[in-house]
């Protein structure tokens, strides 16, 4: 079983990168992060674990940021024992970028259990990347027990409503927003009315031509609503998208790199710097996936967005830890 | 498989447990002896819970035990009780004191849905 797990990871693994407008294919299962690179009003994005096949000169842009997601600090089960080395690797693979990424998303599941500890542990690991910044939204595990208050205090100072806010680096508008909170029975992630308005309220005044980086912890496409992987009312914030040139969606929770592009959107779920979950469908339930440990930071990473200017692509690309 | 797993969990529970109250009617399906209070036991499971749907007596205690390696909380619809988050082997336990269907899911991931019927 493994071994067969092992054969479909590196087959897609070496297929991963959908990056072409009109082009819609999920893919890309094999783990790890974005490099993004904006340029000329279009976001590119590379996988990490393709950066030795990457052209120099398209890791140049105005603007270039990473992608972490679900480091779940704190999780101590086979599938990984040791989360804080591959939270630690994952920076030491920004770390060795050319271009000094301007900062970091991190697209939640930051803890595992909302644990002070676990908070303070990822906070210091990250203090060791190149990008001091670092962009957090939560995901279902850091807002347990307590409403999302304690994630509120620590990374959402300057956040509207549960913690959603937006900001502009470089002529790119990013926009971070909160999918796991109130989840009703039965249901998927949700953004729910309050924060919707604030979307709309928010992209109202751009230019149709500035683009748009919006980031959430849940993916805001139906990747496999049998499993919650979903987020309930995200057609309604696209919607207010529409208008604009270029979108990316930058999502994590599903463990595992998948991408989408419909029309001016493109989406993307980076992997988990923690431990692998199965492909939709392929097992009983989306709990965590043991891999032998030789393989474990073949599949974990960070994604790496990168914006260049007069391509009119966008591409996410993914690097495995390993 | 996992059906006699559970009935035997419910056995263990019911030898082990400790009388919170003690119900005059007999409780079901796990009948509570010598005066002992009734018990039940939910195992979370590969995301689900089993049995997902439970029917015990009026004075009941149920307990829920996480044996998945990722979190869960258990959530009552109506607001009825709601555990706090329950790492892999920690329980919750919750005693029905009225009858009434009671639907929960876990509020981590809602497609994970139960429901206990008190009578």
């Amino acid at each position: 079983m493994p071994g067969r797990k092992k054969d479909e990871i590196l087959h897609d693994h070496n297929h991963d990168g959908v990056d072409r407008r009109g082009f819609l294919k999920c893919m890309a299962w094999a783990g790890t992060g974005a490099f993004c690179v904006m340029s000329g009003g279009v976001l590119k994005s590379y996988s990490l674990s393709r950066l030795s096949e990457m052209n120099p000169a398209a890791a140049m842009g105005e603007l270039s940021f990473v992608q972490i997601s679900d480091s779940h600090m704190g999780f101590n089960k086979p599938a990984n024992p040791d989360v804080a080395g591959t939270l630690k690797a994952a920076v030491d693979k920004i770390n060795a970028l050319q271009t000094a990424p301007e900062f970091v998303l991190h697209t939640g599941d930051i803890s595992h259990l909302s644990k002070p500890e676990e908070f303070d542990t990822v906070d210091q690991i990250l203090k060791g990347a190149s990008a001091k910044d670092v962009f957090f939204v939560p995901g279902e595990h850091d807002v347990l027990n307590d409403d999302g208050k304690q994630f509120l205090e620590r990374y959402g100072k300057n956040a509207k409503g549960q913690g959603w806010y937006s900001f502009d680096k470089k002529g790119v508008h990013f926009i971070g927003l909160v999918n796991v909170m109130n989840l009703k029975a039965g249901g998927l992630g949700t953004l729910g009315h309050e924060q919707l308005e604030w979307i709309e309220r928010d992209v109202k005044h751009l230019k149709h031509s500035t683009p748009i980086v919006v980031f959430a912890h849940i993916p805001l496409w139906s990747v496999y609503p049998e499993w919650g992987w979903g987020t309930e009312d995200s057609a309604q914030a696209l919607a207010y998208l529409k208008k604009f040139g270029s979108v990316i969606v930058l999502n994590g929770h599903i463990h595992q790199t998948m991408q989408k592009v419909e029309g001016n959107v493109t989406f993307h779920t980076a992997a988990s710097t923690a431990f692998p979950q199965p492909q939709p469908g392929k097992a009983d339930s989306p709990g965590p996936m043991k891999v032998p440990a030789e393989q474990l930071r073949s599949i974990l990473g960070i994604t790496d967005v990168n914006y260049v200017q007069g391509r009119h692509a966008l591409a996410v690309v993914d690097s495995s830890l390993a | 498989m996992k059906r006699t797993m559970l009935v035997l969990s419910f056995a263990v529970l019911a030898v082990s447990s400790l009388a919170v109250s003690a119900p005059r009617h007999q409780a079901f399906p796990v009948s509570a002896q010598e005066n002992q209070a009734a018990t039940a036991a939910v195992k979370i499971d590969n995301f689900s819970f089993g049995p997902a749907t439970l029917t015990v007596a009026v004075g009941t205690n149920v307990t829920w035990v996480n044996h998945d390696d990722i979190p869960h909380n258990v959530v009552s619809t109506d607001g009825l009780f709601k555990s706090k988050v329950m790492d892999t082997d920690e329980k919750f336990s919750f005693t029905f004191t009225k009858a009434g269907t009671f639907p929960y899911f876990c509020g981590i991931h809602p497609k994970m849905t139960g429901k206990v019927v008190v009578q």
